[in-house]
């Protein structure tokens, strides 16, 4: 863990402009997450019924396909921390941001959040597209439980940001594919939590980044007190975070300074139990 | 006062010095909050967390009631009378099947319109609740898998949708009312409380109903054809006073119960006490079943989308 004078909460300023916010903390103990893969019949209740009634429900039961999606995943987080996943696709690192945003809760071990949260996932999540611009824009700060004035402000950020004009009373299907972007781009990181989760498509197509969002990100990205970043590209990952959790079918096999873990994880070496052992014991 | 986040952690973090200055506004912050779930939790933190669930749905009503609103303005967007056209539709087949069955059942209009309009028009409610509450979760598969929200939210969307459907029937009702010149007098009054019933049992439905239509998907026709019975087998388009002596069990139809707390004193009658006894039962033991349900799907709803 970090020295106290590193923490987020501005402890080198004076007391009157200490962050009032308690510390951010993620703790995860020997979490697994298995989905139950539906399909065909085990969707269907007559099926079902018809099965139990012919005594096949039990070896249904214990026969369930289900698809292993995170094992005895261990992490601890305090403020400070900044780590990120790595991973080919299918690991487990999307499923392991969702389940720490307490969306999928867990089949086994167990995960506490202390601190505001908000999770970068779906760039369309809440996006209305028959909806205008000003009525997702109010929507978002619903979901998000703010007040009136708290959703004047983020619509006047929103509004700056994206550039919208006339266009944001019209709906939004009326808007070119660059408007829209922009819009969902402004309403997810217009709202500055204590914990990040950030799947890689917010990284995605970095090179035509607009300047002007990746500066906005930054601010976001360096406004929270811990950052999980999911991500496929190295520099990002080496650039924003200090920890790197490589994530291999659904259990993380290595873990440790950034630096450390990519190299490895680009060579594609496997880790050895002393690695894993001294990721473990140094400090964060 | 809020001020930019990014001003602190320049001087606790190092790599920020190279970032360029930021000049934004302070923008709102979440509510901090404490999340604590765990696979080995004991019956008491289930029941608790599911009672957190309704609690925190419950703060968050004015999303609901938006989310609800905005589902009735887009079904409606771009047409001229907007959801006056559900006031005429109910107005026309009120009018079509009053003058048919009051002939067919040899009733005098002047107390079977009133009957029919006020019947046709809280069984739309209750009906439309029902097969709507099947699409409680399922519809919102997007927001679910993409955030931790409170279930209850999505049920007070559906429960807030039909309400503002069953609003605009309502001048029907006063239509008929005010043609025949009836008035129930201050008995409508304790229509109210048939209403408080309604909503509970509405939430309860979209909790129950959502939850089991998003684990099988075969149920939504099931529920179809079981309101379509219950629709013929409830005294809506005839008067119960027409079984006579064998119309002794009608009270003992959960729908035809419910029903009666609204609808008899809009009438101009007092609901008999078995009627609330009979209604207050079902509600109880239907509510019991969807927490029984709630409580123990509850986690596992992410996870059926």
């Amino acid at each position: 863990m970090r020295g106290p004078d590193f923490g987020p909460c501005g402890n080198g300023l004076p007391a009157l402009f200490r962050d009032p916010k308690p510390m951010a903390h993620i703790q995860v103990e020997n979490v697994s997450v298995d989905f139950p893969l539906y399909h065909g019949s085990a969707r269907s209740l007559k099926k079902t019924v018809f099965a139990a009634a012919s005594g096949r429900l039990g070896e249904d039961t214990r026969q369930r396909v289900v698809v292993q999606a995170l094992r005895n995943i261990n992490i601890d987080l305090r403020s400070g921390d900044r780590l990120g996943l790595v991973g080919t696709n299918g690991a487990g690192k999307t499923t392991l941001l969702r389940t720490i945003a307490g969306i999928y809760e867990p089949v086994a071990g167990r995960i506490r959040v202390e601190g505001s949260l908000n999770a970068l996932l779906d760039p369309q999540l809440g996006m209305n597209m028959e909806l205008t611009g000003r009525e997702n824009i109010m929507l978002r700060g619903l979901y998000n439980g703010f007040s009136k004035p708290q959703i004047n402000a983020m619509e006047e950020d929103v509004q700056e940001f994206a550039e919208l004009g006339e266009f944001l009373d019209l709906p939004v299907r009326f808007y070119s594919s660059g408007m829209i972007v922009r819009l969902g781009f402004a309403l997810a990181t217009c709202i500055r939590p204590q914990v990040l989760l950030m799947d890689e498509w917010f990284l995605a197509g970095d090179a035509s980044f607009m300047a002007k969002a990746r500066a906005r990100l930054e601010s976001v990205v360096r406004g929270a007190d811990i950052l999980v970043l999911s991500s496929h590209q190295s520099a990002a990952v080496l650039n924003w975070c200090t920890r790197v959790a490589w994530m291999d079918h659904g259990r993380i096999v290595m873990e440790g300074p950034a630096e450390e873990v990519m190299d490895a994880y680009l060579r594609g070496v496997a880790p050895s139990a002393r690695v894993l052992e001294e990721a473990a014991s140094l400090p964060a | 006062m809020e001020y930019p986040a990014s001003a602190m952690n320049a001087i606790s973090e190092p790599d920020a010095i190279a970032a360029p200055a930021i000049t934004e506004p302070a923008l709102p912050r979440l509510a901090t909050s404490t999340m604590d779930i765990g696979a080995d939790i004991t019956r008491t933190k289930r029941n608790s967390l599911a009672w957190t669930d309704l609690v925190e749905g419950a703060a968050l009503w004015r999303l609901g009631v938006t989310l609800g609103w905005l589902d009735i303005k887009l079904k409606y967007r771009g047409s001229l009378l907007g959801p006056f056209w559900l006031t005429i539709s109910t107005a026309v087949w009120i009018a079509a099947m009053g003058g048919l069955y009051s002939v067919l059942f040899h009733q005098d209009l002047h107390t079977y319109l009133p009957f029919l309009a006020l019947s046709l028009v809280t069984w739309n409610a209750i009906g439309g609740l029902v097969g709507d509450a099947c699409n409680t979760f399922t519809q919102a598969e997007g927001t679910i898998r993409a955030m931790r929200m409170p279930f209850f939210v999505y049920a007070l969307r559906v429960v807030v949708r039909t309400a503002i459907s069953f609003a605009h029937n309502l001048p029907v009702i006063v239509g008929v009312f005010a043609i025949f010149s009836v008035w129930p007098g201050y008995v409508a009054a304790q229509s109210l409380l048939g209403f408080v019933l309604w909503t509970v049992d509405g939430f309860a439905a979209c909790l129950l109903l959502g939850s089991l239509c998003a684990r099988f998907r075969d149920i939504p026709p099931i529920v179809g054809s079981i309101m379509q019975i219950a629709f013929f087998i409830t005294p809506i388009v005839w008067l119960p006073g027409q079984l006579g002596a064998h119309g002794w069990w009608l009270p003992y139809n959960p729908f035809d119960a419910l029903l009666e707390t609204v609808r008899a004193p809009l009438l101009g009658h007092s609901v008999s006490g078995l009627v609330w006894m009979l209604a207050l039962v079902d509600s109880v033991l239907f509510c019991g079943l969807t927490w029984f349900a709630f409580v123990r799907v509850r986690t596992r709803l992410a996870y059926w989308m």
